[in-house]
């Protein structure tokens, strides 16, 4: 698997649905995660990519798209 | 040592329910209560200070705790919410309480102040000898103004909590606390001196889902305890959703977090000791073996404190 179909297999996870946003689309503002899900988010790419993400870098912004979440994957390597 | 004598809170009159919220702000009311917990917060009256809020508090503390004004060593006021830059509200309120001399001081600490007051006091009843702890916050002063944030004006409420610790025995000893800052996030959660308030929803969930956990283990993992022998947490009621987060993070029913934001929604700094008062006066507190704080508010501070039941005094 590639880091974005894990990402999107993350995601698809913690929305329970079917469909999955375009890779530069706004999780939050497309209404794919709110403010209580994208914690769950979180701790699911913690687990898909077995890392841990430091407090320093749980900002909205490094999660609010597909292809934001794997620019900050690739940034861990 | 120090030691837990009684805790007291004050609510004013007016109850403010999400349908009367709903209309000036354009929402759907069963919205706010989903996302929150919250169905109903108070305002006060356009007459009442946040050092009358506290004065009320604080004599409520007194009465449960059997004791006079005149008893008292240090006051310790919490509030984010204060009408003026300076000075705070500590002094007016030793002043309400009819106390000359006395040392007040105020700790401007939003949502966790009354924890971190709480620790302090711990460290600080040695010297000063009974130490009550205020937390008053006036948040519909401020979450109101315009132009309000609408997804942010429904969740404060107002009111406030008060906290006696002493030297001699209590109800619960204070055993530990842990306490952390962190100015990364600083204007993630902020009021300007003449700005609507300010939060980033989003990054504040996501901190404090983590760092209230975090301390609440740091805390009972220093003392040997295990979560599940803990039988009630008491920390800042900022949503339900983020009380139920935390409650799953360290592994123990949901149930164990006394929770009262349904009926009052987050107020602030004094919501802690708010929900410690109710929780007080329930017959569940006389059979307690501990309790463990915590809190989670803008700066970002953050922390825990752990107490243990105490001489079994009697209340």
């Amino acid at each position: 698997m590639t880091d974005q179909e894990k990402i999107i297999a993350a995601l698809k996870r913690v929305t329970r649905k079917d469909t999955v946003p375009a890779a530069d689309e706004p999780l939050f503002d497309s209404g794919y995660l709110d403010s209580f899900a994208l914690p769950d988010m979180v701790a699911e790419i913690e687990k898909e990519f077995s890392i841990k993400i430091p407090d320093s870098d749980l900002t909205p912004r490094k999660f609010e798209s597909i292809d934001r979440i794997t620019t900050y994957i690739e940034s861990k390597r | 040592m120090a030691w837990i004598r009684a805790f007291g809170a004050y609510l004013p009159a007016r109850v403010v329910a999400n349908a009367e919220l709903a209309a000036r702000y354009g929402w759907d009311p069963d919205w706010i209560a989903r996302m929150t917990g919250i169905e109903e917060r108070r305002y006060a009256a356009d007459t009442e200070s946040v050092a009358d809020l506290g004065a009320a508090a604080a004599r409520d503390c007194l009465a449960n705790a059997g004791m006079s004004p005149s008893d008292l060593g240090l006051i310790l006021v919490s509030s984010g919410s204060s009408e003026r830059r300076f000075p705070g509200p500590a002094s007016s309120i030793a002043h309400a309480l009819g106390l000359q001399g006395v040392p007040a001081i105020d700790f401007p600490l939003a949502s966790a102040g009354s924890l971190f007051a709480l620790a302090l006091a711990d460290r600080l009843v040695p010297f000063h000898g009974n130490v009550l702890i205020v937390a008053a916050e006036k948040m519909s002063s401020i979450a109101t103004r315009e132009p309000a944030d609408r997804n942010i004006a429904p969740l404060f409420g107002d009111g406030a909590g008060a906290c006696l610790v002493t030297p001699s025995e209590g109800a619960f000893r204070i055993v530990d606390s842990v306490l952390h800052s962190d100015g990364a996030f600083a204007s993630d959660l902020q009021l300007g001196l003449d700005a609507p308030l300010q939060m980033n929803g989003l990054t504040v969930i996501l901190q404090a889902g983590r760092k209230i956990p975090a301390a609440i283990s740091e805390v009972l993992e220093r003392n040997h305890v295990a979560a599940p022998d803990i039988p009630v947490f008491i920390m800042h009621q900022a949503n339900q959703n983020l009380i139920d987060r935390v409650a799953r993070a360290i592994g123990v029913p949901s149930e164990r977090f006394f929770s009262n934001i349904r009926r009052n929604g987050n107020t602030s700094s004094a919501s802690m000791l708010i929900a410690a008062a109710e929780w007080w006066n329930s017959e569940t507190s006389r059979s307690a073996t501990g309790i463990c704080f915590a809190g989670f508010g803008a700066g970002f501070h953050w922390g825990a404190v752990l107490a243990t039941a105490g001489s079994g005094i009697s209340r």
